[in-house]
């Protein structure tokens, strides 16, 4: 049992856990940062860049997240080639979409035709990982945009009395007191995103639905030294348990950060954690 | 066009394969809409049954009713559908050489149901759960108080002021299931004869056109209408929940919107 768990093709499936654990710890931050981005522009004071963060917000929300996943990967990887096109090839005269194909020069192609199978495999991955950015970010930016109204009005206000400009109470004042109102939201968000992992499966990485689809099919003796049946169902309970345990061990993470935020914050929370000691 | 009810198996059996045509699109995916529409009306009718029960189960004082309730709810919330969907799917193909009788099971109208089923369960029996939790102490005292106990205490006052708290919640996870019904057919349930939903000929297209901008646009157009009409329909009940209270006490239908289960 030892000797089959760590055939080759079994610790291509630990590297895809491994590739999970990575997108997760990409995307956060980045979703996070367009959150913060699209949640601040949202707040502007200029109507186009208002605009555009509400917009953003509105659009993604809207619609069932899988159909931007197939959506936006075959955008981006259009616009992406279509801007390369337009770069590199000046002198290309046949228009881009001919009837029902996409067309671009041969050095346009992204990635290029004889790029290694590494780069392929990578570039994929990036796209996957910019698209869960970019609808994670609306969600993100959606709780950041509500947190950054939750903070009491006092507390700008003050800040203004003391003669802070606009930017300084944004970055000094309101930031630092708006997580504790966005970690519940973000919180469940980091939730969803990690069941929304197995989708990365759509987005034609080899991730680990493939690689248990792979490893749990029927094998003969003749392609492998550990035949065995239909073991496809024992693959996904496997997956299923290590969902479940990873959800779990974030909640308790969760917990314990909520905890250490509402320290001193001027919310019920924080009241009480002030009087519990005493 | 003779793609109306292709979903179900109706009319022209080939697909189209070039010169597609925008009413094309419309109409077949539009035609897909219809297993969405199955699946999520089937599985939030049964669900809510379900879903009650458990709220119930999680609410009680025994050991005995409590901790599978909660376990219950644990595992369908705390993983991802996706890998649910695949689960069910291979361990009904198990089954299927077991014992004849689960054949029906590996086909996406009976199976891919269950896993919608159970999972819609689960979350709102959460829901549910934290409805009961939210009653206010005085209309179970009153209730006491009236000789009420027990079943008919549940019937005429426990259960209509849980689903008055819940509603909006409700809402929010109804479209959410709506969703989440087009993961079905890219989870391992076979689209037999082509017979998909609205997100299977969507993705037919835009792989036949290399143009995801014609198909995923009505896609979004066609569940923004739907989400639209369980709106209106769930606001209706709302409505009639509420009817006992004054109209500036009521709650208001608050939009969270859906994100993947």
């Amino acid at each position: 049992m030892a000797c089959y768990l760590t055939t080759g093709k079994h610790m291509s499936i630990y590297w895809s856990v491994l590739t999970v654990l990575l997108l997760l710890a990409i995307t956060a931050p980045a979703a996070l940062a367009f959150g913060f981005a699209g949640a601040s522009a949202a707040r502007s004071r200029i109507a186009p860049v208002s605009w555009v963060g509400r917009g953003y917000i509105a659009i993604v929300r809207g619609v069932p997240d899988i159909a931007f996943f197939l959506f936006f990967v075959i955008a981006l990887d259009q616009a992406i080639e279509y801007l390369r096109h337009r770069a590199l090839c000046p002198d290309w005269s046949e228009p881009v979409r001919q009837g029902n194909d996409f067309v671009v020069c041969a050095a346009a192609k992204m990635p290029l035709g004889n790029a290694p199978q590494w780069v392929h495999e990578t570039y994929g991955f990036s796209i996957a990982v910019l698209t869960f950015a970019i609808v994670f970010g609306a969600f993100a930016a959606n709780v950041l945009f509500g947190a950054m109204r939750a903070v009491p009005k006092a507390q700008l206000e003050t800040a203004e009395a003391y003669g802070m400009s606009p930017r300084q109470t944004f970055w000094r004042v309101m930031v630092p007191q708006m997580w504790v109102f966005a970690l519940p939201g973000l919180s469940n968000l980091w939730m969803v995103l990690i069941k929304a992992t197995p989708l990365l499966f759509l987005l034609g990485v080899e991730d680990i639905v493939y690689w248990a689809r792979e490893l749990g099919g029927t094998k003969t003796s003749r392609f492998t030294e550990y035949p065995h049946g239909d073991w496809r169902m024992w693959y996904f309970l496997a997956l299923l348990i290590f969902y479940l345990i990873f959800t779990r061990a974030s909640e308790i993470v969760l917990d314990r950060l909520m905890t250490r935020l509402t320290r001193g914050q001027a919310t019920t929370g924080g009241e009480a954690q002030r009087k519990a000691p005493a | 066009m003779d793609y109306g009810l292709r979903a179900v198996g109706i009319g022209e059996r080939l697909l189209p394969r070039d010169d597609f045509t925008l009413c094309q699109q419309i109409t077949l995916i539009g035609s897909g809409m219809i297993w969405n529409i199955y699946f999520g009306v089937l599985a939030l009718i049964f669900g809510f049954l379900l879903a009650t029960a458990v709220a119930m189960g999680k609410n009680s004082t025994s050991n005995l009713t409590r901790k599978p309730s909660e376990w219950f709810i644990f595992v369908f919330r705390g993983s991802p559908l996706f890998i649910q969907f695949f689960f069910a799917y291979f361990l009904f193909l198990q089954l299927k050489g077991v014992h004849p009788f689960f054949d029906p099971f590996t086909a996406a109208w009976l199976g891919a149901l269950i896993v919608l089923f159970l999972n819609t369960a689960a979350y709102s029996a959460e829901i549910f759960h934290g409805a009961l939790q939210s009653i206010p102490k005085g209309e179970v005292e009153a209730a006491d108080a009236y000789g009420l106990s027990g079943w008919p205490r549940f019937k005429r006052v426990v259960w209509p002021t849980m689903l008055r708290l819940a509603w909006p919640a409700y809402t929010n996870e109804a479209i959410f299931l709506f969703h989440a019904t087009t993961l079905v057919f890219f989870s391992g349930f076979p689209a037999w004869q082509q017979r998909g939903d609205a997100l299977y000929y969507a993705n037919y297209f835009a792989d036949k056109t290399f143009n995801p901008f014609i198909p995923y646009p009505i896609l979004a157009a066609y569940f923004i209408l739907l989400t639209l009409v369980i709106i209106s329909l769930f606001g209706l009940v709302n409505r009639r929940l509420n009817r006992h209270l004054p109209a500036n006490t009521r709650q208001k239908m608050k939009l969270r919107m859906n994100l993947i289960r």
